[in-house]
């Protein structure tokens, strides 16, 4: 079974998200910020892992330089899930490393399918 | 007395007088040297030997005539200050340190006329120093009762004559800028003035109020006498003349006489100290003269008649056997002349360093040598013409063994000072008078005083039997010395003052129209006659054009003063005029400025001479002159109205740039604003569409599930509308457009209104909220608005109280101006750090992890901006630390 991480700290979007990939399979984990994201990481090393931007905290460009600094975290796919929607924006977060950035308000079954993609290949 | 006695007691005073001026030199800034009763004081240097025993004799001789030496300034004392003041300001313009200075100046800086004042000066005050040392050595013979002593060994004067030198060259010429006060040496001058003041007065006191019975009685008792008349009145037309001549020589000299030069323009360190001068002055002299007449008369009745009437003060109190008030007397006499010599040789040996010896002929090796042997060499010129001055001048006394009284050599001084006036006076006034009338003048002058004062005096010592005096030279009777062209109503010195200003003057003006001067010298004779409307041009006035290289001028500085004042004074004056240092071409204001800069180490002549050397110049018309002087007027004008336009210029770019830089941070804020904004709408609206999407697809969805999702719904849609109200709330009452609906209202019942609105938050939390006692205020406000902040505050609090004994207490207390009112919990308080940021829109503390408390991050900015609409403040208080407390302060007073 595969497992997502997702890492955002709005509790109703990360409620829609879980159900959502439980439904499709996944084992599901919930960080709230990039810290509680880490020490998942450590623990369960995820195949995928959907970041947030604005965290309180560490937020996501952190979070993902971490994860792109530690070669035990190498297989993982980043997707960026943000409400920031400059182009300045989504280029920053796609040269720190993420595979793809979704920009909120954002289509869940567009989402789902993306992973699917990351993971097949 | 003996002799050995008075020496002590005059090295003794000589001592106390180099300590004192030390101790001035030290303190020169202090309120007691730098003061104007001492500049004051110190003019009364005027009064030498000559006046303080001299005029007694005058007085019991020839009646009130010595009263002409002092009226003179007296009298003429608002032409004298008026005059003085400009003089001052000239000389301290271009660095003046001698009349010959200030003379050659007016005159271009004109070497020859340098040289020519100096050696008038010289030959005037020799003998006028010798006459000082005479009354030395006469008041000391009969103080101690000697005989005159015939070796110089065993001269007593010669030796204070050498103890006057040191003193000289010790006060005098500490540096080579001649021009630099002394103020060691004004100031023991300035004693001297007022020891001899007291001294003559006390001995005045003494000989009218003790030897005699008031003024009263020494008037009967003279008048009595044969002859009196003549003492006490003018006897005739001629007399009467004579005092109008002797007045306006005793003008002259005031000015003209190189003590009376150096202490009134050199040494004054502040024109508005002539102001105290002009008074304290005439009334020096006044006072000085009171008792005159009547100690000539009680000499006249007490003394025998063989006794010189020079000495008549210290005669009579030793008569009657008061040695200690002779000697007082004697130290009186000795201050006079201490004063007078001191400065007289000081000036004198100035004026031969730099108007005699340098500009002829050491200037050449000078220029060779290097800057510190320089300093030294004309320090040690100026201090071998001080020895050869003084001891000259005591030589002078031994050899012509002055059969003269005093009054008569000083009168002759007069007479020969005088020779200078029409080039000083006149060149100040007019300026067409040139460097060859002037010189003309003074030489024409000068013969004519040695002609008929010097020559038959000389003739008289030297040629047995001589007619000169009785028949004229050769027989011819108009060329009488005495009588000159038939004039034979006049006593000599009278006489050859008349004629010697005669042809002085005639000459002087009869050359200036005649011969122009060069363009050099009108240049200056412009900037001198018009002083006070190119005061303030300076450097800028200088008429000058050439060409001259800065790193030759430089040289040249360095020379006389060395590297680190050319250095310091270079960059001082490319500061003053914003030049550039790295230009290789001098202009005329570095010209003028170096030469101003050497004239006061070696007089204005040589700094010509030593500048001209290293630049070339080109003549320069009269017209063209005006022209420049006229355009450096207008330019300062126009730089004037430049710099405070550039300066009104530079403060409105600043304000701009402020202004710009206010919008720049405007606009960031707007831009993150905004983008904050979108997030918070995002946000929710991104939950929304989750949710949604999840529930259209959710068919085996259990129905518990379905009900929270639908639920998320319907909160996240809330909390977009509360934004969105939030944000036009702000925008309104930040862009002031919102206008606050103020109405006199209770303000307990406001209070109460916020508590019972989240009443059932707080029961559901458990949170205990306390209202203390808040008193009975009415105040104006709007009511919903501060409703909203209390509310705001409240629930905020709530929010983060500890669950179960959460306290909330709400203060209010009331000073004359304003409530404060506080409202405070035991939650987990506000980092410091947050402090000053939570007013601002969108914040929320970094420290809410995990559950974000509801709200829009948006409280606490509306709550500032109403209360700041009602005039008040809202603030944290820092220093609380068992919660967070939030102080609230309204003005009562006003709608």
């Amino acid at each position: 079974m595969k497992k997502i991480l997702i890492v955002d700290d709005e509790p109703n979007i990360v409620m829609s998200l879980e159900y959502a990939f439980q439904k499709q399979g996944y084992h599901v984990f919930i960080a709230r910020d990039g810290s509680e994201a880490l020490v998942i990481m450590e623990r369960e090393h995820p195949d995928v892992v959907i970041l947030d931007v604005m965290m309180p905290q560490v937020d996501g460009y952190e979070t993902i330089k971490i994860i792109k600094e530690n070669p035990a975290f190498a297989k993982a796919r980043v997707i960026f899930l943000s409400a920031k929607s400059k182009a300045a924006d989504i280029e920053k977060g796609l040269s720190l490393g993420a595979d793809q950035y979704f920009t909120k308000p954002f289509s869940v079954k567009k989402l789902i399918a993306a992973v699917d993609n990351l993971i097949r290949i | 007395m003996p002799s050995y006695a008075i020496i002590l007691v005059i090295v003794g005073y000589l001592s106390l007088l180099f300590a004192m001026g030390i101790w001035a030199d030290r303190r020169s800034k202090s309120k007691w040297v730098h003061n104007p009763w001492v500049y004051a004081l110190s003019l009364a240097v005027y009064c030498s030997a000559w006046t303080y025993y001299g005029s007694v004799g005058i007085a019991a001789t020839s009646g009130v005539s010595f009263l002409t030496t002092y009226l003179g300034p007296v009298i003429a004392l608002p032409l004298w200050i008026l005059i003085l003041k400009r003089v001052v300001l000239i000389s301290k313009q271009y660095q003046v340190a001698s009349i010959a200075d200030f003379i050659s100046l007016r005159y271009g800086n004109n070497r020859s006329i340098g040289a020519i004042v100096t050696i008038i000066c010289v030959v005037a005050v020799l003998p006028y120093i010798a006459l000082q040392l005479k009354a030395v050595s006469e008041t000391f013979d009969i103080l101690s009762e000697s005989s005159k002593s015939t070796s110089i060994f065993t001269d007593s004067t010669f030796y204070i004559a050498v103890l006057l030198a040191v003193f000289v060259a010790l006060f005098g010429t500490q540096t080579t800028d001649a021009s630099r006060r002394r103020s060691g040496l004004v100031f023991t001058v300035a004693v001297e003035s007022v020891l001899k003041l007291v001294f003559f007065l006390i001995i005045g006191v003494y000989v009218t109020f003790y030897l005699f019975d008031g003024t009263t009685d020494i008037y009967e008792q003279i008048s009595a006498l044969d002859g009196f008349e003549k003492l006490a009145t003018f006897s005739n037309m001629e007399a009467s003349i004579n005092w109008y001549f002797m007045i306006a020589l005793s003008f002259f000299a005031i000015f003209l006489l190189p003590r009376q030069f150096q202490v009134s323009v050199v040494e004054n360190t502040s024109t508005n100290h002539l102001k105290k001068a002009s008074w304290v002055f005439p009334l020096y002299l006044l006072l000085f003269n009171v008792f005159v007449i009547f100690i000539a008369w009680a000499g006249k009745l007490m003394l025998s008649s063989d006794l010189n009437p020079d000495y008549y003060t210290l005669y009579l109190p030793l008569e009657h056997g008061h040695r200690l008030l002779g000697l007082m007397v004697f130290l009186g006499g000795l201050s006079s002349v201490i004063s007078m010599v001191v400065v007289s040789a000081l000036a004198l040996s100035t004026m031969i360093s730099n108007n005699l010896i340098i500009p002829y002929g050491f200037l050449k090796v000078l220029n060779k040598s290097n800057p510190s042997s320089n300093a030294r060499n004309i320090k040690n010129i100026r201090r071998v013409s001080i020895f050869i001055l003084i001891i000259g001048a005591y030589f002078f006394y031994v050899n012509f063994n002055i059969q003269l009284s005093l009054f008569s050599i000083g009168l002759i001084a007069f007479v020969i000072i005088a020779q200078l006036a029409p080039a000083f006076f006149i060149g100040l006034f007019w300026n067409r008078g040139s460097a060859a009338a002037a010189k003309m003048g003074i030489l024409a002058g000068s013969l004519v005083t040695f002609y008929t004062l010097a020559l038959p005096f000389i003739n008289e010592v030297f040629v047995e039997g001589s007619t000169l005096v009785s028949n004229g030279p050769f027989g011819l009777a108009l060329l009488k010395p005495y009588q000159l062209f038939g004039l034979d109503f006049m006593p000599p010195v009278t006489h050859a003052f008349f004629w010697s200003m005669v042809f002085n003057v005639m000459f002087y003006l009869i050359f200036s129209v005649i011969k122009k001067g060069n363009y050099r010298e009108r240049n200056y004779a412009e900037l001198v006659v018009n002083a006070s409307s190119y005061g303030d041009l300076q450097e800028n006035a200088f008429v000058w054009r050439g060409e001259a290289y800065v790193s030759e001028i430089r040289k040249a500085l360095t020379r006389f003063l060395g590297e680190k004042r050319t250095t310091r004074a270079l960059n001082i004056f490319y500061r003053k005029y914003d030049l550039n240092p790295q230009e290789e071409k001098a202009d005329a204001r570095l010209v003028n400025f170096s030469e101003k800069l050497l004239t006061g180490s070696i007089g204005a002549a040589s700094a010509k001479l030593m500048i001209s050397s290293v630049v070339k110049e080109q003549p320069v018309t009269l017209p063209e002159v005006l022209k420049i002087l006229e355009e450096s007027k207008e330019t300062i004008t126009a730089n004037k109205q430049l710099q405070q336009q550039s300066y009104d210029l530079k403060r409105l770019s600043d304000n701009l740039k402020e202004a710009n830089e206010a919008l720049v941070e405007k606009d960031r804020q707007k831009d993150e604003f905004l983008d904050t904004v979108a997030h918070e709408l995002k946000t929710p609206t991104a939950s929304i569409r989750a949710a949604s999407e999840i529930l259209a697809d959710a068919d085996d969805m259990p129905k518990e599930l379905k009900q929270k999702f639908l639920e998320n719904i319907v909160n996240d849609a809330d909390r977009l509308a509360v934004l969105i109200t939030n944000i036009l709330d702000l925008e309104k009452l930040s862009s002031g457009r919102e206008i606050m609906d103020k109405k006199e209202h209770l303000l307990k019942n406001t209070v109460s209104k916020a508590v019972d609105g989240i009443y059932q938050l707080a029961l559901k939390k458990g949170v205990h909220i306390e209202v203390n006692e808040v008193e009975n205020i009415s105040m104006y406000y709007d009511e919903d608005r501060i409703l909203q902040v209390f509310t705001n505050l409240l629930s905020n609090s709530i929010k983060f109280v500890p669950e179960g004994n959460g306290v909330i207490k709400i203060n209010a207390v009331k000073n004359d101006k304003k409530v404060i009112m506080s409202f405070e919990d035991n939650g987990k308080g506000i980092p410091p750090e947050d402090m000053q940021y939570i007013f601002e829109k969108f914040y929320q503390s970094n420290d809410q992890n995990f559950k974000k408390p509801i709200g829009s991050g948006m409280g606490l900015a509306i709550s500032r901006h109403i209360i700041e609409s009602h005039n008040g403040t809202i603030t944290v208080d820092p220093n609380f630390k068992k919660g967070a407390r939030f102080i609230v302060e309204l003005k009562t007073a006003g709608k």
